[in-house]
């Protein structure tokens, strides 16, 4: 099956796109549509500008700061416009907090709704027909093709982006990381981790990562 | 349309998640020039994001599904371009402009793309909000031949309003060019069993982002 995470490896699907791509694109300058340098910049603000880390630092912030951890959960565009340290979020963004009892999980079924302006472009995965399809019916199943078991007492709640929220998984801190700073924490912080796919790293792998 | 491929949640067979360790952000140059286009073409305001969507949504469903994620967003955007005669189909058989465009209203700067500003979609109330959180609610039943938000898994199906995320852009009236008709909007929680039945796992809550008109009181 032709399906997304495979199809980089078509070439015949990526010489015709290629080919169609540029045509429609000379076609929309050529009539003053769109601007050559304009398009430049979305590309250079997706790949550099946007991306996990936000998430990451706005996770450590929630997990050092309990008050700002507050502000983030009752409403999480204000808390993290309040920031200022990042481009503003898109308007109506929502946190949702893992805790023992309950652990979070995101999807958008009918297209690919992602919270991009803290994660950046949602990966192939994420877009991916079994990602879809089956997180709503089978989140467990999906978890397991992550790696991801949950203990059996933990519920699982999906939230499935049917309108224009945005929604951000808060991960539980792992243990081991008193006294650490916001840097730190970041460093745990994965993009699966905050969309409910992953959990935290832990100290002990994120330090083996530094030693490699 | 709403009963299409893209209305996937529940399906089996599509097989495994497979997560790529250390994806770069695109897989191909053109993903990249797709992603600006759809962008920058959007700004020009004479489509909504749900207009965007239900151009893919009405792709045939074989080519939905034999087509990459950025290969939709390319498909939807020609037709689109050709539909709201921006483009003629004769230049697109012929990969080059043939008459000067026509003048549009707004177009993308490279300050509006610095400025990487994202669309708001909440609008001011026009009535006050029928449900409040607690509430049990049921979905509609609804098959419209045109642009959704109600899943079909989440059709004719009891839950509990959980939040009131305030009044939104309607995506069934803006895909269609009715304009917003602002709606309010509502996290709407299920339990699996409401969903999946009696086999369903007992630990699974769902919620959807359920507007009004897709709810009557329970």
């Amino acid at each position: 099956m032709a399906e997304d995470h495979h199809a980089h490896d078509h070439g015949s699907e990526l010489s015709e796109m290629q080919l169609r791509v540029r045509a429609l694109e000379t076609i929309l300058t050529e009539k003053g549509y769109v601007d050559p340098a304009a398009l430049d910049q979305i590309v250079e603000n997706v790949e550099t500008r946007i991306g996990p880390h936000i998430g990451a630092r706005i996770v450590a912030r929630a997990w050092a700061d309990p008050e700002f951890k507050r502000r983030l959960l009752e409403d999480a565009s204000d808390a993290v416009n309040a920031l200022a340290s990042f481009d503003p979020v898109a308007a109506h963004l929502i946190a949702v907090e893992n805790t023992p009892q309950t652990h979070n999980v995101v999807v958008c079924t009918l297209c690919s709704c992602y919270p991009w302006s803290v994660l950046g472009l949602p990966p192939v995965w994420y877009k991916s027909f079994p990602y879809r399809s089956r997180t709503v019916i089978d989140p467990k199943g999906v978890l397991a093709d992550f790696g991801l078991t949950l203990p059996a007492e933990t519920q699982i709640r999906i939230w499935d982006s049917t309108a224009e929220t945005r929604f951000l998984v808060v991960p539980m801190r792992p243990d081991g990381t008193d006294g650490w700073s916001e840097e730190q924490l970041a460093e745990l912080v994965t993009r699966d981790s905050m969309v409910g796919t992953g959990l935290p790293k832990s100290p002990e792998a994120a330090k083996g990562e530094a030693r490699r | 349309m709403t009963n299409s491929i893209h209305d996937m949640g529940g399906m089996h067979g599509f097989g495994a998640v497979e997560p790529e360790p250390n994806e770069p952000v695109f897989h191909a140059d053109w993903e990249k020039r797709v992603l600006a286009l759809q962008r920058a073409a959007g700004a020009t305001g004479l489509w909504t994001i749900d207009g965007g969507r239900a151009s893919l949504e009405n792709l045939p469903p074989a080519e939905y599904l034999a087509s990459s994620y950025y290969r939709r967003w390319f498909l939807g955007l020609e037709r689109r371009v050709v539909a709201h005669g921006l483009v003629g189909e004769d230049e697109i058989a012929g990969g080059r402009a043939l008459r000067p465009g026509i003048r549009l209203n707004r177009k993308l700067t490279l300050e509006d793309a610095k400025a990487n500003r994202y669309g708001r979609f909440d609008r001011p109330a026009p009535s006050p909000a029928r449900f409040k959180a607690g509430d049990q609610v049921k979905t509609r039943n609804i098959n419209p031949p045109t642009h959704t938000r109600l899943p079909r898994y989440a059709r004719d199906k009891i839950g509990t309003v959980e939040a009131v995320r305030g009044c939104h852009v309607y995506p069934d009236s803006a895909a269609i060019g009715a304009g917003d008709n602002p709606q309010w909007l509502y996290a709407v929680v299920f339990t699996g069993r409401e969903l999946w039945g009696e086999a369903a796992d007992p630990s699974i809550t769902l919620s959807i982002e359920a507007f009004e008109p897709y709810l009557t009181p329970a």
